[in-house]
């Protein structure tokens, strides 16, 4: 199996640990990623806030380039993945798009046929690797950790491709699969503020609180995401989100939890860079990892 | 421009004298087509010795304009460029008659639908309605005599279901005298009304208006009640269809069985332990059952699956010895066919509620303390599962409820539709959970639709009583607790587009209204009775206003929710109507059948016989002797697929023969 690797930016700032997490569980389940070469910005929300045309072009240059390649297209972060799969859409309904990114492509010689699949790599490890060979592979299971699976908004919605779109279930199974146990959490799929933070506080801390308040009171040591703005808000904010006392609870990226189940070592997949240690709730579920 | 052609045989040698009328309807037609030009057009095409405009080409003068010009022009061929022939091609075949001409040598020009309600540009219009009628022209020049066929009813009727459409139905044809087939899949008739404990908006009691009329079914000298049983196949036409019955095994001699019930109370189960199917599963029954106490027929049934004496075959049979001497208890009995033959066919086949776990939202499924409206309104029947308490799964009353409306209807992920009775039975639960329970209950509602008599004064009496109208769409349905108020509640949040903010409502108890959808099966029945489906899956009525209860095949009517989402009043009102259009048949005695059919050239047939297999009618036969096809007029339904696929070229069809059609494309193809 070999995919190529649509990195994005956030997976080189503020989410290198689920990058450095994402690639080591691909190694040891021994599929080969391949980075796009010259890959640029995917488009997301500032652009598509200001310029949607542009958005899309620049969204349409990276599919242009990963066409060459005749592989499906890994995105990890939940933004690029759903800036790239609108692009694509967009391109097929509205042939005023089209049009126009096709002639923006067309001036640095580049053309995009629409015959790229762009997908998550929760789909990947789920439909394609299997929840059996992953189970086989695990060699620190993690012994009942409870996790709250939060997926966001941007993975399912709008649109619903390798999930339900109400309540998805293909990261619970995966790090079911790792050992882990999952609690109910209601809010998997709730907004966790975007970029509210920095512009209506109030609003956005509002909904980081219920986040945080929820997986607490269903139980959880940890909470797992997919989207390195998520694991952001719900990480950095937890002394200001209004839980009184102040909640302190680990946010890691699944493919963090899934890396230490496959054994990598805890420097290697960014478990250093947590603002809330891991450390200490798996010392005490006695999980030992290298 | 070649010269008209003649037909090459057939009864009329005449020269074709043409006659081409030109319809305004209105402004639907002249708005759009220059009818001037195209009558002016049509007047110097070879053969047409009249050519007409007028207003409404359909009304008394309209048609006397052309009877006029068959006696004193001797027009002996005609053609009407006006409307869609569904619409008015009887009319104009009247008019061909009293005058004395074979009505087929009328050809109709759609001019309205295919032209001038889908064209903008005029002069395009016109150019378009000026080749289609040069078209019939060159067409109608070749028509033949035909005769229509002329053949007997059967006066016996098949209806399909035994809800209350197809109760009323069949009670007002038997009354009148007719020998009614009612076949109903489920071991009792009654349908969903049998399930409601009041309806609206006059609160009475639906077992008290429903159980009379189930009673007279089952008595009714000319009914044959058939329950428990599925319609496999349908073979005819019109007047004539023969259709096959299957009757699934109750385990139960019905002529023997007294409905007097000790079989259930003997049966070596203490208590019930399969969910009840008419209780939705509220309650628990044991594997020999009665539906509900007024099931009609009053006859129990043995479920194989769970029954003891079926799985291990080493039961006491305890209820073969409380049945005794009357033996009505057979553990052998099997499916069953039974042949009948009917000239019309009733199809009552009703509706299924949404399955409220598509919306995963409203966590019907997770909270057991949600609830769909059909199984409230068990709760609230005396006879269902509580004893018509309203009472959370944990035995208590609910002090609050919330009513969710819409649940699988107006909804672009699910269905478009409006249910059409959800806001009234929501606002009949409201009523009777208030009543009976002193909850608050609130009312979650897009718009409120309550158009019918006394159902808008329902609406305004519920608004004195105190229940809390929301509108919004609710979001979702969830035991997240906020505030301490909301612990252990289920907590709605929605919309409030009225007051214009989000509304958290915690409550004891939601009951989501769900939407009607076709029944699971209808494709499956649409095809055996050879009827046609709308894309949602209701069945497709001939004519949505003038011919409700129709379908586009003759002697099959459609009455209640099958035909689209329907209340009571308006079922039965169908079922009526269903009944009297069966009527209008049986009591004409015979029905004229289109002469449409195949025939085969026996000089050209080579006897190859590959027609035979593909005539979905076995309508054609292969004559030994003379070694050739031949085709049952009576049979045939005119489908042409034969003459479509006979390799010589030796099947032809009334009215469609290839001469016919070929000179109609060549006229629609040729430059004027």
């Amino acid at each position: 199996m070999k995919y190529t690797y649509y990195p994005g930016c956030s997976l080189r700032g503020t989410g290198r640990a689920y990058e450095e997490s994402l690639l080591a569980v691909f190694r040891a389940l021994d599929i080969e990623l391949q980075e796009l070469e010259d890959w640029n910005c995917c488009g997301a929300t500032t652009y598509l806030s200001v310029d949607e045309l542009t958005s899309y072009a620049l969204a349409a240059r990276n599919l242009a380039l990963a066409e060459r390649e005749h592989r499906d297209v890994i995105a990890p972060c939940a933004a690029c993945y759903l800036v790239l799969n609108k692009t694509q859409r967009y391109m097929h309904d509205y042939p005023d798009i089209k049009l126009v990114v096709t002639r923006a492509l067309a001036a640095i010689g580049l053309t995009c046929e629409d015959n790229v699949r762009v997908r998550h790599p929760l789909d990947i490890l789920l439909h394609e690797v299997g929840l059996k060979a992953i189970a086989e592979k695990v060699k620190t299971p993690l012994k009942g950790l409870k996790v709250a699976p939060y997926y966001g908004c941007q993975i399912v919605r709008p649109y619903a491709t390798f999930d339900d779109q109400h309540n998805p279930t293909s990261m619970d199974r995966l790090l079911e699969a790792c050992g882990a146990k999952i609690v109910y959490y209601p809010l998997k799929t709730r907004c966790c503020g975007g970029s509210q933070k920095g512009t209506l506080p109030e609003i956005g801390l509002d909904l980081i609180h219920y986040l945080l308040s929820e997986a607490q009171k269903n139980g959880a040591e940890v909470i797992a995401t997919v989207c390195p703005l998520c694991q952001f808000n719900l990480e950095c904010f937890q002394k200001e989100a209004g839980n009184h006392p102040p909640i302190s609870m680990p946010v890691l990226y699944f493919t963090q939890l899934m890396a230490l189940a496959l054994g990598a070592s805890a420097n290697t997949i960014g478990l250093q860079r947590s603002l809330v240690p891991i450390a200490p709730v798996l010392a005490k579920k006695e999980i030992a990892y290298a | 421009m070649p010269e008209i052609r003649s037909p090459v045989d057939g009864a009329n040698h005449e020269p074709p004298r043409i006659g081409v009328y030109v319809c305004h309807c209105g402004t639907n037609i002249a708005g759009t087509v220059d009818v001037k030009a195209v009558t002016e057009y049509a007047a110097k095409l070879p053969g047409v010795v009249v050519s007409r405009e007028y207003k409404y080409m359909c009304s008394d003068p309209g048609q006397a304009l052309i009877q006029q010009d068959i006696s004193e022009h001797n027009v002996n061929r005609v053609v009407v460029a006006s409307c869609s022939p569904l619409l008015h091609e009887p009319t104009f075949r009247r008019v061909l008659s009293r005058a004395g001409i074979n009505s087929f040598f009328l050809q109709m020009v759609n001019i309205r639908e295919h032209v001038s309600w889908v064209h903008l540009d005029k002069q395009a219009a016109t150019e378009k309605t000026k080749d289609l009628v040069r078209a019939a022209v060159r067409r109608v020049a070749l028509h033949k005599p035909l005769q229509k066929r002329r053949v007997p009813i059967n006066p016996n009727v098949l209806v399909v279901g035994g809800g209350i459409a197809g109760i009323h139905a069949a009670l007002t044809l038997a009354d009148a005298g007719k020998q009614v087939y009612l076949v109903e899949r489920e071991p009792t008739i009654g349908g969903h009304m049998a399930k409601f404990d009041k309806t609206f908006p006059t609160l009475d009691c639906a077992a008290c208006i429903l159980t009379p009329k189930m009673t007279s079914v089952g008595s009714h000298p000319h009914i044959t009640l058939w329950t428990y049983s599925e319609i496999v196949k349908v073979e005819g036409y019109v007047g004539n269809y023969k259709v096959q019955v299957k009757r699934k095994p109750r385990y139960i001699h019905e002529d023997l069985c007294i409905g007097c019930q000790e079989c259930i109370t003997a049966c070596v189960y203490k208590e019930g332990k399969t969910p009840d199917q008419f209780n939705l599963g509220l309650s628990k029954r044991k594997p020999v059952y009665l539906p509900f106490p007024q099931a009609v027929p009053q006859k129990v049934v043995i479920d194989p699956e769970t029954c003891i004496q079926f799985k291990s075959g080493k039961c006491k049979k305890t209820c073969v010895e409380a049945c005794g001497e009357r033996q009505a208890i057979d553990f052998t009995q099997t499916e069953k066919f039974e042949e009948i033959e009917v000239g019309t066919i009733i199809l009552a086949t009703g509706f299924k509620t949404f399955d409220a776990s598509r919306h995963p939202y409203y966590g019907y499924g997770r909270y057991p303390n949600v609830y769909t409206s059909l199984e409230v309104e068990r709760l609230i029947n005396a006879a269902g599962p509580t004893g018509g308490e309203v009472v959370l799964r944990d035995g208590t009353r609910p002090k609050s409820v919330g009513i969710i409306h819409c649940v699988g209807s107006r909804d672009a992920n699910t269905n478009r539709w409006c249910s059409k009775v959800c806001c009234m039975y929501s606002l009949k639960l409201a009523h009777l959970i208030k009543e009976r329970t002193g909850a608050e209950v609130y009312n979650f509602y897009i718009d409120m639709r309550t158009p019918g008599k006394g159902y808008e004064e329902f609406y305004d009496r519920l608004l004195d009583e105190g229940v809390h109208f929301v509108r919004g769409r609710v979001a979702e349905v969830s035991d997240w607790a906020v505030h301490p108020s909301e612990e252990g509640k289920l907590v709605i949040r929605a919309e409030d587009t009225l007051a214009a903010f989000v509304r958290r409502i915690p409550v004891d108890m939601v009951v989501l209204s769900v939407g009607l959808e076709p029944q699971a099966d209808a494709q499956e029945v649409r095809r055996l009775f050879n009827i046609s489906c709308s894309t949602e899956g209701w069945f497709l009525e001939r004519h949505p206003k003038l011919a409700p209860v129709s379908t586009f095949t003759e002697g099959v009517f459609i009455a209640g929710a099958c035909q689209g989402p329907k209340d009571i009043p308006d079922s039965v009102a169908q079922a009526g109507a269903a009944a009297a259009e069966a009527l209008a048949l049986i009591d004409a005695q015979f029905v004229e059948l289109e002469p449409y059919t195949a025939f085969v050239s026996e000089e050209e047939c080579s006897g190859c016989k590959s027609c035979i297999p593909l005539c979905p009618y076995q309508a054609i036969s292969f004559v030994e002797d003379k070694k050739k096809a031949a085709i049952n007029e009576v049979l045939c339904k005119g489908c042409g697929t034969c003459v479509a696929a006979c390799p010589s070229g030796s099947i032809q069809q009334n009215f469609f023969e290839d001469d016919e059609i070929f000179e109609e494309i060549e006229g629609v193809l040729a430059y004027a």
